[in-house]
């Protein structure tokens, strides 16, 4: 290979020469080194050529797959001859067979029970509980926020404060019923705030002051304030006499069959300041004003004519996600009385 | 190094003939093979005994204890047990402690005197010992073993070999099945064996320990301590001049030279030059050219020399256990001497305190808590603060257990929400379940406020575990409404 020779030793060296004596050995690797280094060779044409890498029409492989002893995966389209022949894509067929067989015996009893009989058997809550998270994050946490913390609405809405994109369901405020019925039927059927706008029934001086004793009821001892705050008292006074109360109730604790909200509470749907308290009250929501509020949760479970579930999410998709909601923290018993309420997308406070 | 050696031996031309074999032995690459003999002696003896020590790899797993057996590293199931002990992953940072303190062994040995756990202890040393021995049984002495594998393909040639290979191999495979029966029941292992019954992992295992084991210890042999063994390689490392190793006393024994007329010459050293320290070595080497990698320090040169020295009427010990500083008339320090002594001691106590804190510590009910993180509170209608913990409890127990939450700390007037209602706890798992606590908003004052949690068995209250955690609120406590 080369004339050169270290001195020293005899041994043949490539020739290069560093500072003044080091030099390159070209001593052969041993000969198990090399035989294995040949094998490996081979095997890599070998293996490229068997295993389902190069689409060979002849041997067919890449699409059916290496044979292997022992495995017997059908596959729509191939041959039963080639059902031992190893592809991904029927190992991954295979292992989806495996898991969906584990889920079956849940998701069969899913199907016939009420969302309600779920919430009260354990194993399933929490069988629902795991599914639904995955619903949740696909279908719903654009809006609600990850893990229904709520998400600040953005985009065209966002210069005018719209607070909340869709309430939070962590709490325990429900603009539509916090019952684990309340919740199913405000998933499918989905939910319309309305609100209407009130810049032309009531003056500038009236929202404002009606402003001022929405905010204060929230407060604590906020009624009292009336008695205190001239501007509050007007408000009161304006809200007692126009149709405030038709939607929000006389005691202003809002009506879960309308969606109304609760305005004595500390939970806000939109901004919560006055001055988006005032916004909301001149424009209204889902006014059609084209500064009003938006707030409208989709319907989610649609049917044809003949029934068939034609939307993204089936009945027991939306048992899951409803019994996944309710076990934020916020549902309530079926024996409680009905609190203020709401799911999905709601009226103003 | 054997380069430089075998050139310089070229150079000196009388005295080529009588280290030409000398020369053979030095270059140890697996061409030759190394058929070393087997003489008796005080090294030997004892590394009988440690190698039976192996005795209880083969056949410890087939003990029981309270009906189970008494120790199974359940990897499967993910939990070792150890005679009463259970250890699930939880309290698997002991095992790191284990690894810890067989280290530092090690390297603590190492330090004092060599390689003591390849020579007596090493796996590569015993079984190659037991297959040289079942080869020595079978094929005959050194000698007629070299010839036999010189000797042209016989029938004789084939039955001897054969045979010879039937029971290495036999003796693999009880290795690769003693290796397994650790790790799942020993008995219903064996009934699968029998039945063909063996799951894809454990015909796996047994077949790779199987020809790693024949193959290792067949074929490879000493080339696994000269080129695979990385211990072998850092050892060096660990020993000075004040490590104590098998070593050829060069003052004594030079210039070697042979016996003439079976009378040694005057003006020669002790060592006769009979090649029986090379002879009976199991990795080949010359202990006579210093300490080297390939010596395992088995101690079986110094019996081979011993005997010689008894022949020819000589003091033992011309190959003993000596540091480089006694060979060479340095003052010896004491094992206590060396601050090395201390910290290698010092970090063995440490790793020891560990795992016995962590074994009289294991508890048979854990608790851990994690706090909601998004988002870390939520506010309800009531303007009270809400918390929601993630609970883990491990019940490491062989029964299942109810049990109660409780919480120590936290905020004034907090309720725990649902947490009335017992959880059960299956015995060997981990259940995991949702608390909420609620409080007044008026009380929370502080962003951070420190909260234990306690889970009670029902039925055993003495049987509890607490975690802390913490309940997290608002900014400030007018910062209750959102934005
Ligand atoms: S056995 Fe002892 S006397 Fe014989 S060659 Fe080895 S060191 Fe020298
Ligand atoms: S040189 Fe001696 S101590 Fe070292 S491996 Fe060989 S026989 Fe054993």
């Amino acid at each position: 290979m080369s004339d050169n020779h270290d001195s020293a030793s005899g041994v043949p060296t490539s020739g290069h020469v560093w500072d003044d004596d080091l030099a390159d050995f070209v001593n052969q690797p041993p000969k198990w080194w090399m035989l294995g280094l040949t094998a490996s060779a081979i095997w890599v044409v070998v293996y490229l050529l068997i295993y389902p890498a190069i689409p060979l029409p002849s041997a067919g492989t890449f699409f059916k797959g290496i044979g292997l002893p022992g495995l017997n995966v059908p596959q729509p389209g191939v041959d039963a001859k080639d059902n031992n022949k190893w592809t991904a894509i029927k190992e991954l067929s295979q292992d989806q067979a495996e898991l969906d067989a584990v889920r079956k015996p849940f998701e069969d009893k899913i199907k016939v029970m009420t969302p309600a009989a779920i919430l009260a058997d354990d194993k399933l809550t929490e069988y629902v509980t795991r599914s639904g998270k995955v619903l949740f994050s696909d279908n719903c946490a654009a809006c609600h926020g990850q893990n229904g913390k709520g998400t600040f609405q953005s985009g065209k809405f966002a210069m005018r404060e719209q607070g909340y994109m869709a309430p939070i369901l962590l709490d325990d405020d429900w603009l539509y019923g916090g019952k684990i019925d309340d919740i199913y039927t405000s998933i499918s059927g989905g939910r319309q705030g309305m609100m209407v706008a009130h810049k032309d029934s009531l003056s500038a001086q009236q929202i404002d002051d009606v402003a001022k004793y929405v905010k204060a009821m929230s407060e604590e001892g906020g009624k009292d304030k009336a008695d205190a705050d001239s501007a509050v008292a007007a408000g009161k006074k304006v809200f007692a006499e126009s149709d405030c109360t038709a939607c929000h109730g006389a005691d202003a604790k809002g009506m879960a069959a309308m969606g109304s909200a609760n305005l004595t509470d500390k939970i806000w749907r939109f901004d919560g300041s006055i001055a988006g308290i005032t916004q909301t009250i001149t424009y209204g929501v889902n006014s059609g004003d084209p500064q009003a509020r938006v707030a409208i949760m989709p319907v989610w479970l649609k049917k044809d004519e003949q029934g068939h579930v034609v939307s993204k999410l089936d009945e027991t998709a939306i048992k899951k996600l409803a019994v996944y909601v309710y076990k934020f923290g916020g549902g309530q018993k079926d024996e409680v009385a009905a609190a203020p309420a709401v799911e999905a997308v709601p009226a103003a406070k | 190094m054997s380069e430089a050696t075998n050139k310089q031996l070229d150079n000196s031309s009388n005295v080529t003939d009588i280290y030409s074999e000398h020369i053979e032995w030095a270059t140890n690459l697996g061409e030759k093979t190394i058929h070393a003999k087997r003489a008796p002696g005080r090294f030997r003896t004892l590394k009988y005994f440690t190698e039976s020590l192996w005795l209880i790899f083969f056949f410890g797993a087939y003990l029981r204890w309270n009906g189970k057996q008494a120790v199974l590293l359940d990897v499967n199931n993910r939990q070792f047990h150890i005679f009463n002990i259970t250890i699930l992953p939880q309290d698997i940072w002991m095992v790191s402690l284990l690894l810890l303190l067989m280290a530092m062994t090690l390297f603590a040995v190492t330090s004092v005197a060599s390689r003591v756990f390849c020579g007596y202890f090493c796996f590569q040393t015993a079984w190659v010992d037991l297959f040289t021995w079942i080869e020595e049984k079978i094929e005959g002495n050194p000698n007629k073993r070299h010839k036999l594998d010189a000797a042209p393909l016989s029938l004789h040639k084939i039955r001897v070999k054969a045979t010879k290979h039937l029971i290495w191999f036999a003796i693999a495979i009880f290795t690769g099945i003693s290796f397994t029966v650790w790790f799942v029941d020993a008995h219903s292992y064996w009934d699968d064996l029998l039945h063909f019954h063996l799951s894809a992992i454990e015909k796996a295992t047994l077949f790779a320990f199987t020809m790693g084991t024949y193959v290792l210890a067949g074929f490879l042999r000493e080339q696994t301590c000269l080129w695979l063994c990385p211990y072998a390689r850092i050892q060096a490392v660990m020993a000075d001049s004040q490590t104590i190793l098998p070593a050829y006393d060069l003052q004594r024994g030079e210039p070697r030279g042979k016996l003439q007329k079976g009378k040694v010459i005057e003006k020669q050293g002790d060592c006769i030059d009979c090649f029986q320290c090379v002879q009976v070595c199991p990795t080949g080497v010359d202990i006579r050219d210093g300490q080297q990698l390939g010596c395992i320090t088995c101690g079986l040169c110094l019996d081979a020399c011993d005997s010689v020295m008894d022949k020819i009427g000589r003091p033992r010990g011309l190959i003993r256990y000596a540091s480089l500083d006694e060979l060479e008339g340095r003052s010896v320090k004491k094992i206590y001497q060396h601050p090395r002594t201390f910290i290698y001691v010092g970090i063995l106590l440490l790793a020891l305190s560990g795992i016995i804190y962590g074994l009289t510590h294991l508890g048979n009910l854990t608790l851990r808590v994690a706090p909601e993180r998004q988002p870390l509170y939520v506010t309800m209608s009531d303007g009270s603060i809400q918390n929601k913990y993630t609970f883990k409890v491990l019940n490491k127990t062989d029964k299942d257990v109810e049990v109660k939450v409780s919480a120590e700390g936290g905020i004034p007037g907090q309720i725990l929400v649902d947490a009335d209602k017992p959880q059960l706890i299956h015995h060997g798992k981990a259940a995991g379940f949702t608390v909420f606590v609620k409080a007044p908003g008026a009380n929370v004052h502080e962003e951070v406020t420190k909260i234990e949690f306690r889970v009670v068995n029902i039925l055993n209250p003495a049987m509890s575990a607490e975690y802390d955690t913490v309940f997290n609120g608002p900014e400030d406590e007018h910062g209750h409404e959102h934005k």
